[in-house]
């Protein structure tokens, strides 16, 4: 079944603006979806759009089976998190949570209940008569997790939860956030602009840029199988390397030199190699390679410098020799990824 | 000229140990200096006032105002507060005072109300007219009663409302001052709370009273403690509005206490100055108990 | 928003609309006259000299209590010793009411008993306030002036205090000279504020000092200067002039909406700062 259908909805601003231009996705049962791009896509508004709290222009949203367009946030069985929690400061831990069930005149026994089921979960029982100003970063965020949970929501929505943590908090809420999200089996929108929490917590990844999606697909399939060349460079860490190339047919040709390559397109194209994919082999057939600077990570390294005259980065194995000076590079025919130079879509081989 | 300096002072170790400590200490002697000045120039005309009304009228009426301590206080003071006073002599300090307090307090409390009506309006709501609103409140905020006094006087008295609590407070409470002390609290309150109580289904008056209240609590104290001030010191409409003596508040009766003094042989320059420290006292010593409170409510009003 | 129609809108409509009118304050008869009432306003050399007597007010008491109230900021902001105790003493006059300002006003200048008159009286001033003119306008600006002091003080130190300690830090690596850094780092952070005070002296010495020249007038004006806010009350409920009166109003409300305005664009500008 499907929880949530966006169809073809479009959003433009009184001042003209177009910040949704026609997008249709579904969120399956207890699916995690991820909205992911750089600020200003647009992702932010088509959450908001579903959450009731932005009008939709144009185009159908159906939650649970039922067109809620016209519906008020309060009325549409969805829960939220906001970027900066947005806990009611006046009140207690326990009274943040109820507040949401109180005004929808839930018996006060089975808001008890959902409170303490919900505290339990989420480890906050201890704080439930505290103020949010007496909580840790870490525990505001659960605090606004568990207003989400008691609701029972058919699906919870999460505007950039994570961006006011530390990293290392981030990291460990992000896990949480998965394991629980599991666990409760309900359907989720996740919107950031951090491709790797988008990599690490999504079951399927939107990409949206300019108010359009890229791309739909797993991490897996983002990744290794970009549609675009915004995706490709989008998704990824160090990004992916965009060289200008030329195809022949039979060959490869990155500013002079060539090697053998066989593709049924001919003509001048835009080349996407993953840093990991390229290695540093000995005398024959190469690129040849000039370094520039090096970057050390702990585990791997990353070398920067270039064919030519364009820019290219590599990420090598710590442990071996550091390299310098002219060296060449290779790479396998398969983990060539071309795209069209003008309108930056997939040329598939 | 400043960075050859340094270079200077950090190529030689012992560099000469600037006079900055001398200079520091003028310094501080110098603001002393002249802050002794201006309390002095603050204070004393309050000391002398004050002192000058422990004496008796006929001695100040013939040595002038007075620097130490006289021995008709007590008698002076209670003849202010107990005496009945004003041409029907049904008016006593006691009631004036009682008075001064219904208007400080129900002008403060009115405010709060009001402006924080408007103020939640002009933020929160985008309804038809708003902008024609918003400039009507604006336009209110600086057209002090002073200037529209005598059409307002007209209105109140069209309405029967002279010589009322209700006349009295109400004109005044029809500018929007405050409201900018909400607009701008309201407006730093973030956006998504009001989103998220929309999605807990707080409709627009829940949120008010359940949020905005309960979150405004130091701000409302703020505004009342500079409107309890504002309202207390009213000279001009409480002077028109009431010919009854017995809505009479203190600040009112200073006017009459001196046009009392006018025909006198011997003016009671004694009661006239204790009927003005009366006056003062309560709205200073609001400011002075919740100072901290006061000045950031009143600096507020700039940002 | 009722209240705000009624007490608000109706009278400034009422105050517009009888501006245009002669009225018989006996009879209630009105007559339209246009824009006589103006005329006869802005022509009559009573009102001209109130109204120079007002500029000359304003602009003493608003630049007066300004430069005390800086004055005495910088110092408290600088002191480390008895910082609270002075900011109380200083903030103190901010409660009073201006007509109990202009009591004790009228006492410590009073012919008889003041010690203010003893003193100029020193230096062969014989200073007669309530019969001299300028006497009694000295007075005035006094009282007034002394009234607002503290409200500039507040607003300076609070802005004193807000100046980050790194840009004070700053300042102390570049500029050596305290007077110097005063006037190139600190004041022009505190020209906001500054013109924040300037248009509410401003308004504060049109219209709030209402109760301090009442007082020291001794509600008889005379010969004695007065503003032009006091000349709208006198004529409307002592020389039953409505429409002159009504007519004085608004053009006193021009002056408000235009100062307004000023304060208004201040606002905005700041926010784009931001």
């Amino acid at each position: 079944m499907t929880t949530l259908k966006i169809k073809n909805v479009k959003k433009v601003y009184p001042n003209g603006a177009d910040a949704v231009k026609g997008v249709s996705v579904d969120v399956e049962d207890g699916e995690l979806v991820v909205f992911v791009g750089p600020s200003g896509c647009g992702k932010s508004t088509l959450l908001r759009m579903v959450a009731g709290l932005e009008s939709v222009t144009e185009g159908e949203i159906e939650l649970a089976g039922r067109i809620v367009n016209e519906l008020e946030p309060a009325d549409r069985n969805i829960a939220m998190v906001f970027q900066n929690y947005a806990l009611y400061p006046h009140m207690s831990v326990r009274k943040n949570l109820a507040y949401g069930l109180k005004n929808r005149k839930t018996p006060q026994a089975e808001i008890d209940t959902r409170v303490s089921e919900a505290a339990e979960l989420l480890q906050i029982a201890e704080f439930l008569d505290r103020k949010p100003s007496q909580l840790s970063g870490g525990q505001r965020q659960r605090v606004a997790m568990g207003r989400a949970i008691v609701r029972h929501p058919a699906i919870f929505l999460f505007d950039e939860p994570l961006s006011n943590l530390d990293a290392k908090l981030r990291n460990q809420m992000r896990l949480e956030i998965k394991k629980l999200q599991r666990r409760l089996k309900t359907a989720a929108i996740y919107v950031t602009h951090d491709q790797v929490e988008a990599m690490t917590l999504a079951d399927r990844i939107v990409v949206l840029n300019a108010g359009q999606i890229e791309q739909i697909g797993t991490p897996a399939e983002i990744y290794s199988n970009p549609a675009t060349t915004f995706v490709a460079s989008f998704i990824g860490a160090p990004p992916m390397n965009m060289l200008e190339a030329t195809t022949t047919g039979e060959s490869l040709e990155i500013d002079g030199q060539s090697i053998p390559y066989s593709v049924k397109h001919s003509g001048r194209v835009q080349m996407g190699l993953r840093p990991e994919r390229i290695k540093i082999v000995n005398g024959e057939a190469g690129f040849g390679f000039d370094v520039t600077v090096l970057e050390d990570l702990g585990a791997t390294r990353l070398v920067h410098g270039h064919i030519g005259g364009q820019e290219i980065t590599l990420a090598q194995d710590a442990d071996l020799p550091a390299p310098s000076g002219h060296i060449k590079i290779g790479f396998q025919p398969d983990d060539v990824l071309l795209f069209d130079e003008a309108t930056g879509q997939r040329i598939l081989t | 000229m400043t960075t050859t300096e340094l270079e200077q002072s950090a190529s030689v170790p012992h560099a000469k140990p600037a006079p900055s400590r001398k200079t520091f200490g003028g310094v501080r002697i110098y603001d002393h200096v002249v802050l002794w000045f201006g309390v002095f120039l603050m204070m004393a005309p309050l000391v002398v006032a004050f002192t000058t009304s422990s004496f008796d009228h006929v001695l100040i009426h013939r040595q002038g105002m007075q620097f130490g301590w006289g021995d008709q206080f007590s008698q002076t003071y209670s003849t202010v507060l107990n005496q009945q006073g004003g041409f029907t002599g049904e008016v006593t300090g006691w009631l004036m005072t009682q008075n001064s307090f219904i208007l400080g307090i129900g002008f403060a409390v009115g405010k709060i109300v009001i402006s924080m009506l408007a103020a939640y309006a002009i933020v929160y709501f985008r309804f038809p007219f708003a902008t024609l609103a918003f400039w009507i409140i604006f336009m209110t905020l600086l057209l002090p009663l002073e200037v529209r006094i005598l059409p307002s006087y007209e209105v109140v008295q069209q309405l029967g409302l002279l010589n009322t609590y209700t006349g009295l407070i109400l004109p005044l409470i029809a500018s929007a001052t405050g409201t900018f002390f909400f607009r701008q609290f309201f407006k730093s309150v973030p956006n998504e709370l009001l989103e998220a109580a929309r999605i807990d289904g707080a409709n627009a008056w829940r949120f008010l009273i359940d949020i905005l209240v309960p979150l405004s609590k130091t701000m409302m104290a703020a505004i009342f403690i500079i409107m309890f001030v504002v309202g207390w010191n009213q000279y001009l409409w409480p002077t028109l509005m009431t010919t009854d003596e017995t809505y009479f508040t203190l600040v009112r009766g200073i006017k009459q206490v001196m046009q009392n003094m006018i025909g006198a042989d011997i003016p009671k320059y004694n009661e006239a100055l204790a009927m003005a420290m009366l006056a003062m006292i309560p709205p200073v010593a609001v400011i002075l108990i919740f100072q901290r409170m006061f000045i950031k409510g009143l600096v507020e009003q700039e940002k | 928003m009722g209240i705000i129609a009624v007490f608000f809108l109706w009278p400034a409509a009422e105050a517009i609309r009888s501006s245009f009118f002669l009225e018989d304050p006996f009879f209630g008869n009105a007559t339209f006259v246009g824009l006589d009432n103006y005329r006869v306003a802005l022509t009559g050399s009573d009102y001209q000299r109130t109204a120079w007597f007002t500029a000359v007010f304003t602009v003493i008491v608003s630049l007066m209590s300004l430069a005390l109230g800086l004055m005495l900021a910088v110092s408290a902001d600088r002191v480390l010793r008895g910082k609270s105790t002075y900011k109380t003493l200083l903030m103190w006059v901010y409660a009073i009411a201006p007509p109990v300002a202009g009591l004790i006003g009228v006492m410590l200048f009073d012919q008889h008993i003041g010690p203010l008159v003893e003193f100029v009286a020193l230096f062969g001033w014989e200073m007669r306030v309530g019969v001299n003119y300028w006497d009694t306008g000295i007075a005035m600006i006094i009282v007034s002036t002394w009234k607002q002091v503290p409200y500039c003080f507040i607003f300076f130190l609070s802005g004193l205090q807000s100046i980050p300690t790194s840009v004070k830090e700053a300042a102390r690596v570049d500029c050596r000279s305290e007077t110097r850094r005063f006037w190139t780092i600190t004041f022009p952070l505190l020209a906001p504020t500054t013109f924040f005070l300037l248009i509410l002296n401003i308004t504060y010495a049109m219209f709030e000092t209402f109760g301090t020249i009442d007082l020291i007038v001794k509600d008889q004006p005379g010969n004695s200067p007065v503003t032009l806010v006091y000349k709208v009350y006198r004529d409307g409920f002592r020389g039953n002039d409505l429409g002159g009166s009504s007519a004085q109003s608004v053009i006193l409300m021009l002056i408000v909406l235009a100062l307004t305005i000023a304060q208004f664009r201040l606002i905005e500008r700041r926010v784009h700062y931001n």
